[in-house]
């Protein structure tokens, strides 16, 4: 079977994109700082684009490059209870819960 | 109604306009993996402590805390592998699901995408019309989120991450269900192999079974599927069948009204019994998966996998098969005793203690038949049954030795109960034990046929029904107590 | 030792240069007292007052990564790699400032404002680790440690005429770093001289089973192990990295360390790494795509800063987009973007591909030789301002330290020269995995016939 290289030929990031990345970022963004930040991509993917030279096809991704594999951890209950320190930090205070705004499903 | 009433468990067929319709139904169902800790923190993973109590600082998310695996739950999750008949990949790979959401700290849940852990397999279904073969596609470890509180206070959403962290396989069958009936049962069967395990106990009140339930319908005979629909994180298996329901109903109705079926996500509201679409998770829809850069691909050993073989207990298909083979019992039967390993269980210890004269139509119709009843009314399970398995197979051998009729067992049985007494000291102290000296029972014949001698005389000219006649008076006039077999031979000989 | 000999000038002083983000000075003052009462000389690092990155997180110090979002945060757990510093007698001095989440080249994205390079004034220290290289070169602090994920702690070094390493991945635990890029981040010393690096590289070095990507092999007592015989040993000059419009200075400064490690004993070998100009690019989708992920817990739930907002969605978006600034906004977007449905395979895959070919160049490499030499920057340190508004240039200034991240492998920045205006610029030294040991013997033996002193006048006291 051949397996086609797949080589992405640069679009231009428009605004509609944009917009579109930084709600699955959960960033909101005013149209000026979106514009600035389209135009910053698009000169950063152009960039980028010089990928599209090489063939690679044939190559194994590296994901780590810590070349051992997985190591195991004991099924063992050493975490306490810290409530206390995991809730210190939160920015609405509760002494039980961490909170949000109300979510409707 | 438009709905066909199949005699046929295995198909739900719905009828619109002279079309007929099936439904086809795929689950996704997410098991908790019982193990102490979480499947990458040391955090305990028991039910129903405090609040946040058992959360680290990894399932928390803080700053710089990372993944470590736990190794027990990849063995749990092989040995279910195995128990579903499927491939163990040698090589697995961790992923990040990335979305926002309250009860998920880290804004991506750790599970297995291209790479899970096990791959294909199947399980059989046993239904009235015979076996069925439903397809696994596959398994793979991933997080449980933590929990979203929206009642406690009014303005609030409140966040438990007690789950958070814990190790779910999630089991994703092939679209091989075509009936809420079958969904019954394949839940039940998968809950059953993992029960035998020990690799999740399936408690669906404590949320260590759940699914989302894919449905889609089409016309009865087309092997192209139509578009379907994800219910979302169904607990029980009677929401499941409502769901189904529902969901497959809704989609012959936009169908035969010329409308297209979204495919989309919803949800099951168990108020109104309807589904409806989640609105709240519409735009978050591109997980843009990756694999975590915290960790490693996961890689097992031929010998890691063959050594949690020879750990798989004997599981509830081959425990049918010996049961019939070795006990000579129905499939039937079979099928009820071994659809729950700890009534397995009970089962084959009342075998052991019934020694060498044991009778087995007696075990299993006293196990299905008496104890189920007072499990059933009482609302107990087996493993804490109020009679024990020696206990009951003393009862037992009481019958079969003669010592105690039938009936009498009833009443033992009963008083049984009150402390899993044994029968034997019942029998004794109540003087129960039946009544089998052949001179006694003949001195009492010779007094019924004796106060009824017409009768006897019909009797004689043919009138054969009267027999029943005389062993109902030979037994009253025991107290219930006297061997019927017994009575029987003396009375034939004696009329 | 030499780190006991350093005086720490008028900590307050610091100001001007903005190299502290928080100081701990009272309560090391306190600690120090404690020590000299009860000393104990046989630790590595008996009572040294030393700060460190900001990205460490140090149990109940306010711990930022630069931030505004974590502005507030208070860790109640130590960092793998300073908890070894404190095991081994050191005391925390402080908080160094540093690019928010490591994200820049020059200090000037953090949101507790830039860095001034104490070389000269308005210009950069270099960055991420900013604070790290400023304070270190001002001697505000007599080492420190900063974190490496493209080049962020041999960049600044070099941009300071200091010492930065950059270990192999897997040699120092991230458990406790505020993760930028999990697959290239790694802490490292920062020092002076190679001699401090190396001390520090044997304490904070060490296997975590914390950190899954932690690596079990050998560790070297890689300062009483360290020798000037470096006779014979082979190093690789790889010809790609003679880049288009490089400064002359740079070229000359390179052809003085080849004769430097060849008075030292070593042999030069020309050597080709044919895939060096596909690591930035590379380097530009691995990072960010990893980065978007890693900051998605940055949400106003846990901990840091919350805005408030109409609904759960709301909340996220005003409080992600008030609490980052640009350039962390600016990689997100394009990590997101990467990582989205339709262009994971033309871009994320397509970059761990390539990151493959870059990792088999230096595989290749080392089978003729035992380390590489190169320079360490492009250019030397520039003017606050100068390439804040272009970060196509800005992530040039990473183009010889990335592959070394890419790739896993330890590398060392040393000071080697100056240029015109007297700015100090850095020769890299990179290694085979796990061989530290090699790069520090290499450093140290050519820090010998370089003899580099920095000149630096306390222009900010
Ligand atoms: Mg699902
Ligand atoms: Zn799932």
């Amino acid at each position: 079977m051949v397996v086609c290289d797949i080589i992405f030929y640069h679009m231009t990031i428009d605004l509609k994109t944009v917009k579109h990345i930084s709600k699955l970022a959960r960033i909101s963004l005013e149209e000026k700082k979106a514009e600035k930040l389209a135009d910053d991509m698009n000169s950063i993917f152009e960039f980028i684009e010089k990928l599209n030279e090489l063939k690679t096809e044939n190559i194994e991704p590296l994901t780590s490059i810590a070349e051992t594999t997985l190591r195991f951890r004991e099924d063992k209950i050493t975490s306490d209870n810290i409530r206390e320190k995991i809730l210190k930090n939160s920015p609405e205070k509760n002494d039980d819960f961490f909170v949000v705004p109300k979510v409707v499903e | 109604m438009d709905v066909i009433m199949s005699k046929n468990n295995s198909e739900y067929l719905i009828e619109r306009n002279d079309n007929i319709y099936e439904v086809v139904i795929g689950l996704e169902v997410h098991a908790q993996v019982t193990s102490n800790s979480k499947l990458f923190s040391s955090s305990s993973t028991k039910f129903g402590a405090e609040p946040n109590t058992q959360v680290s600082l990894v399932d928390a998310a803080f700053p710089g805390m990372l993944p470590v695996i736990n190794e027990y739950c990849v063995k749990q999750a092989i040995k279910t592998g195995i128990g579903l008949k499927a491939k163990i990949n040698n090589k697995s790979v961790f992923d990040r699901k990335n979305y926002f959401y309250a009860d998920l700290p880290q804004g991506y849940q750790i599970s297995q995408y291209k790479y899970p852990i096990v791959g294909e397999g199947n399980v059989i279904l046993d239904m009235p019309e015979g076996q069925k073969q439903v397809g696994i596609e596959r398994l793979h470890l991933e997080q449980d989120a933590g929990k979203s509180i929206h009642d406690i206070d009014p303005s609030n959403t409140l966040v438990d991450l007690n789950r958070s962290g814990v190790a779910l396989m999630e089991i994703v069958s092939k679209p091989d269900l075509r009936s809420p009936d079958e969904v019954n049962a394949y839940i039940k069967k998968l809950r059953s192999i993992m029960r035998y395990l020990g690799t999740c106990d399936g408690n669906m009140q404590e949320g260590s079974l759940r699914a989302d339930v894919n449905v889609s319908v089409r016309i009865k005979g087309s092997t192209e599927l139509g578009t379907r629909c994800e219910i979302k994180n169904v607990n029980s298996i009677k929401f499941m069948q409502m769901a189904i329901i529902y969901e497959a109903n809704r989609q012959v109705d936009l169908i035969e009204e010329g409308e297209e079926i979204d495919q989309e996500t919803r949800l099951f509201d168990t108020k109104k019994n309807e589904t409806r679409s989640m609105r709240s998770k519409e735009d978050a829809h591109d997980y843009r998966y990756f694999p975590d850069p915290d960790l490693l691909p996961l890689e097992i050993t031929d010998e890691f996998i063959d050594q949690l073989k020879s750990e798989i207990p004997e599981l509830p298909d081959d425990k049918k098969k010996r049961f019939i083979d070795e006990f000579k019992i129905s499939p039937y039967e079979a099928t009820i005793l071994v659809s729950d390993i700890d009534t397995a269980k009970y089962f084959e210890e009342v075998v052991v203690k019934m020694g060498k004269n044991r009778d087995m139509k007696l075990a299993v119709n006293w196990i299905t038949g008496e104890l189920f009843a007072v499990l059933n009314n009482k609302n107990i399970d087996i493993a804490h049954s109020p009679i024990s398995a020696k206990n009951l197979a003393k009862l037992i051998n009481l019958i079969k030795n003669g010592t105690i009729s039938g009936k009498i067992a009833k009443t033992i049985f009963e008083l049984m109960l009150d402390g899993d007494i044994d029968p034997q000291i019942i029998v004794e102290e109540k003087g129960l034990k039946q009544q089998s000296d052949p001179k006694a029972l003949e001195a009492l014949i010779d007094k019924i046929i004796n106060d009824n001698r017409e009768k006897a005389i019909e009797y004689k000219q043919g009138k054969e029904k009267l027999f029943g006649f005389f062993v109902g008076q030979a037994m009253k006039a025991s107290g219930g107590k006297a061997n019927p077999q017994l009575i029987n031979e003396i009375l034939k000989k004696k009329l | 030792m030499k780190l006991q000999n350093l005086l720490l000038i008028d900590l307050k002083s610091q100001k001007k240069l903005n190299a502290y983000v928080t100081e701990n000075f009272e309560n090391c003052l306190k600690l120090s007292k404690e020590f000299d009462n009860k000393p104990n000389y046989d630790l590595k690092l008996p009572g040294i007052p030393i700060a460190v990155k900001d990205l460490f997180c140090t149990n109940e110090v306010r711990t930022t990564a630069g931030s505004n979002i974590l502005n507030n945060f208070v860790p109640s757990y130590e960092s793998t790699v300073t908890q070894n510093i404190w095991n081994e007698g050191g005391i925390l001095l402080g908080k160094l400032n540093c690019d928010e989440f490591a994200m820049g080249s020059s200090n000037e994205t953090s949101f507790f404002g830039n860095v001034q390079n104490p070389i000269a004034k308005d210009l950069v220290p270099g960055g991420s680790s900013g604070g790290s290289s400023s304070a270190l070169a001002a001697n505000l602090t007599p080492v420190t440690i900063g974190t490496d994920t493209g080049g962020s702690i041999r960049q600044p070094a070099s941009f300071t005429g200091t010492v930065g390493l950059k270990p192999t991945y897997g040699s120092c635990s991230r458990y406790g770093i505020v993760a930028f890029a999990s697959s290239l981040d790694q802490a490292g010393p920062m020092s002076k001289d190679v001699k401090d690096s190396s001390i520090l590289l044997e304490v904070i070095s060490s296997f975590d089973k914390k950190d899954s990507t932690s690596i079990d092999f050998k560790r070297n007592n890689y300062s009483s192990e360290l020798t000037r015989n470096i006779k014979g040993i082979k190093i690789g000059i790889p010809k790609e990295y003679r880049v288009d419009g490089m400064p002359d200075e740079i070229e000359n400064l390179w052809k003085k360390g080849i004769e430097y490690a060849k008075d030292c004993g070593a042999e030069i070998i020309d050597i080709s790494l044919p895939h060096t100009s596909y690591a930035l690019p590379t380097y530009y989708i691995v990072a960010p795509a990893e980065a978007s992920s890693n900051l998605a817990r940055y949400d106003g739930v846990k901990y840091g800063l919350r805005s408030s907002g109409e609904s759960l969605i709301d909340m996220y978006e005003k409080t992600r987009s008030e609490g980052f600034g640009e350039e962390v906004k600016r990689r997100i977007m394009i990590g997101t973007y990467v990582l989205s449905s339709g262009y994971y395979d033309a871009y994320y895959l397509k970059a761990q591909k390539v990151r493959q070919l870059i990792k088999k160049d230096f595989d290749e490499a080392y089978n003729k030789v035992d380390a590489i030499l190169t320079p360490s920057t492009p250019s030397s340190a520039f003017k606050i301002g100068e390439k804040s508004n272009d970060p196509v240039s800005m992530y040039l200034n990473d183009i010889f330290t990335v592959p070394v991240n890419l790739a896993g492998l330890p590398g060392i920045s040393i000071p080697a020269g100056r240029d015109k205006n007297n700015y100090p610029l850095g020769l890299q030294i990179i290694g085979k995995p796990f061989d530290e040991q090699t790069v520090l013997n290499i450093a140290y033996s050519m820090e010998e016939k370089i003899n580099y002193k920095n000149n630096i006048t306390d222009w900010w006291m």
